[in-house]
């Protein structure tokens, strides 16, 4: 350890900065799925569509000069994703989790395509906040230089909250996602509004691409997202398809997957790869945990095809 | 192709067809060619499309294609060497889903195969050659098939949805290979890409006579003529489909769904675990990050395009072999990305699925009621 810093302490702060750090993109993926989901379809494709958002972004920064528009582009290729999964999966006898699944490998491989020329240009970063400005310790103020977006998705999780249960909005996804039929009884088209649903859960999932790629790690390469579109997935699980518990556990996720690195950063090197896959390890086991053979989940669309 | 491939969810709902008539007999199982053949053509076309939106002429590109693919003895080898691990790595997705499982964690299988089989070969230094590959197969079917088995046992006793761990699972792989790379099975001698130490020439499972085609396709070959035995001709196989099609149904004749669903989990993994060990004993000749190639993800799509009959994943897994085998001559000739493979397997995948909803539906073949 190095005299003058905070020693041991380095691992606590960098997991907080971590947890705000890293959790922008499972925050803004398992919010965007949270809806989809209550609308009664699962879409599993969300970790191509991070992939694509994150390229897009990247491309749009770059080649604009300005990264919010980078930001908007990963929003509206999220969108569009949403729109083809929602689109084929309105087609009789064809199966949610297999689109997804397809739109998954699609959307890495469609990314690393496009994205194969922004390897090495930089494209303007997304701006950090400042808010350790009170403090003298400097693995402090790093890790409370935080991003507009993850502000923005900590308000959007109580918003989405309120929405779901006061909104008309959020009445119809619900009523799509818990029983199609009376949605239809009421006069409303179930496929239209999962098809909103998928394309607005696809915007965020986009969105939360743009995070990794303008801000942190804040590059394009093809190793960008290793599967942290698919543990937000999950992470909707046990988060009982509830917003305000998607943004606990994305905190608790980021900080986690923060473990590895910080650890490196005091000189714990032995065990990276298995700190790095702890995101992983801990979303197994919360679903073993919390998951139970014999009743659906409390919370559960009733619509939706992976708790049937 | 057989009259009686059924998609796992129509399993026990086979009409005996009694009208006379070619089409009426037949309409099914033409089916099962038609659909999918005009998805591939479909995909195809917009691939081309896609090609030529970048400037490149896609006539080039579909001769390009058949030439890495197809068009010389060379790239038939080429093409077969990759199909090998394909067959093997679809089955880890067919398997399960003639129980109605979505298992997708075949790189997992694949990777933690290749490391039980480096492993048995490393721990038996003076063996002979065939104790130590008879061992490897064994390490590797048993390592891979207990990973799978994993998802399985999740999903039976804690209700743990199959899909998606079966992917978390293949990261946690993916670190346990990195881990174990870098860390106590690492060759101090190598340097830039960490590796396990090489597993010796003389343990090397070798080429087909004749062809630099290695035995792992006729591994595949087995394995997957094996499986359909298995599904479609033995009273445990009838008895999986008869719980893929409905669960309530197989508890009340008596099945023991779980033992099922873990027989089938752990043989989907083994055929994976197998895949795994073949890489090492027959093309990489060590583990190290080399073998997370895919296979194991494109492997889906072959069971997908199969239509989960293990028996179709053969064909199948040679034309998606073929497809990326051409993609060095794309890159070579027409100077496209490495990923555009990737993106042609993608769009094929999106109209297999889509094209779901034409079966029972194309007018002139409208044979069965």
């Amino acid at each position: 350890m190095a005299d003058g810093s905070i020693g041991l302490w380095t691992v606590p702060v960098a997991v907080l900065g971590g947890a705000i750090r890293v959790s922008t993109p499972f925050l803004f993926v398992s919010l965007g799925e949270c809806i989809t989901e209550r609308s009664g379809r699962i879409n599993l494709g969300l970790e191509g569509t991070l992939v694509m958002g994150a390229m897009s972004a990247y491309g749009i920064s770059y080649l604009t000069g300005s990264p919010w528009l980078g930001v908007l582009a990963a929003g509206i290729t999220g969108a569009l994703l949403g729109a083809l999964h929602a689109g084929i999966c309105s087609l009789p006898r064809v199966n949610d989790i297999a689109v997804g699944i397809a739109l998954m490998l699609f959307g890495t491989g469609l990314a690393f395509y496009l994205g194969k020329p922004l390897i090495e240009p930089t494209a303007p970063r997304l701006p950090a906040i400042d808010f350790g400005w009170w403090s003298d310790i400097p693995q402090l103020r790093a890790a409370l230089r935080i991003n507009v977006l993850f502000l923005i998705g900590v308000a959007l999780a109580p918003v989405l909250y309120w929405a779901f249960r006061t909104t008309r909005w959020g009445l119809l996804i619900r009523t799509a996602g818990e029983s199609a039929d009376a949605a239809r009884a009421m006069g409303y088209s179930v496929l239209l509004i999962r098809l909103r649903a998928t394309m607005v859960g696809g915007f965020f999932a986009g969105i939360g691409g743009s995070f990794l790629s303008l801000f942190y790690p804040g590059s394009w390469n093809e190793g960008l997202s290793s599967g942290q579109g698919i543990t937000a997935v999950a992470l909707v699980i046990f988060a009982r398809w509830d917003p305000m518990l998607c943004l606990w556990a994305s905190l608790a996720f980021g900080g986690a997957a923060a473990l590895g690195p910080a650890l490196q950063s005091v000189g714990v090197t032995s065990g990276y790869h298995l700190f790095n896959a702890a995101p992983y390890i801990l979303t197994l086991a919360i679903m073993i945990i919390t998951c139970s053979p014999k009743r659906t989940l409390t919370g559960a669309p009733a619509e939706l095809s992976i708790t049937r | 192709m057989t009259s009686d491939v059924a998609d796992p969810g129509e399993a026990v709902a086979i009409a005996p067809a009694a009208d006379p008539g070619f089409l009426q007999r037949h309409g099914g199982s033409i089916e099962y060619i038609l659909i999918p053949g005009a998805a591939l053509v479909g995909a195809l076309a917009v691939f081309g499309i896609f090609v030529a939106l970048f400037g490149k002429n896609p006539l080039d590109l579909y001769f390009y294609m058949y030439q890495g693919a197809f068009g010389t003895w060379f790239s038939w080898q080429n093409t077969l060497t990759r199909a090998a691990p394909l067959i093997l790595t679809a089955l880890c997705t067919a398997l399960p889903a003639q129980l109605g499982m979505v298992i997708i964690g075949g790189e997992g299988a694949l990777l933690i195969g290749a490391l039980a089989a480096t492993s048995a070969a490393l721990a038996l230094p003076s063996m002979p050659p065939l104790v130590v590959q008879l061992a490897m197969v064994c390490a590797g079917m048993i390592g891979g098939g207990l990973w799978i088995m994993l998802a399985g046992g999740f999903r039976q006793y804690r209700g743990v949805n199959e899909t998606i761990s079966s992917l978390l699972l293949v990261y946690i792989a993916l670190a346990v290979l990195n881990h174990l790379v870098e860390g106590v099975m690492r060759d101090p001698a190598s340097l830039n890409k960490p590796s396990t130490r090489e597993i010796g020439a003389a343990n090397m499972i070798g080429s087909i006579p004749g062809t630099d085609v290695h035995w792992g396709l006729v591994f595949g070959l087995i394995a997957a003529i094996a499986s359909y035995v298995l599904i479609y001709h033995t009273t445990f196989g009838f008895a999986a489909r008869v719980a893929g099609g409905n669960v309530r149904a197989a508890k009340i004749v008596g099945l023991s769904v779980g033992k099922l669903i873990l027989t089938i989990c752990f043989l989907a993994g083994a055929s994976a675990g197998l895949a795994g060990m073949v890489e090492v004993a027959a093309v990489q000749g060590r583990t190290n990050a080399n073998l997370a190639a895919g296979y194991g993800f494109t492997g889906i799509l072959v069971a997908f395009l199969a239509r989960q009959n293990p028996l179709a994943v053969i064909p199948v897994a040679i034309l998606l072999g073929g497809i990326s085998a051409s993609g060095g001559l794309l890159q070579r000739r027409l100077g496209l990305p490495d990923a555009s493979v990737l993106v042609l397997q993608g769009i094929i995948f999106v109209f297999v699925l889509a094209s779901d909803a034409l079966y029972g539906r194309i007018g002139f073949l409208k044979g069965k009621s």
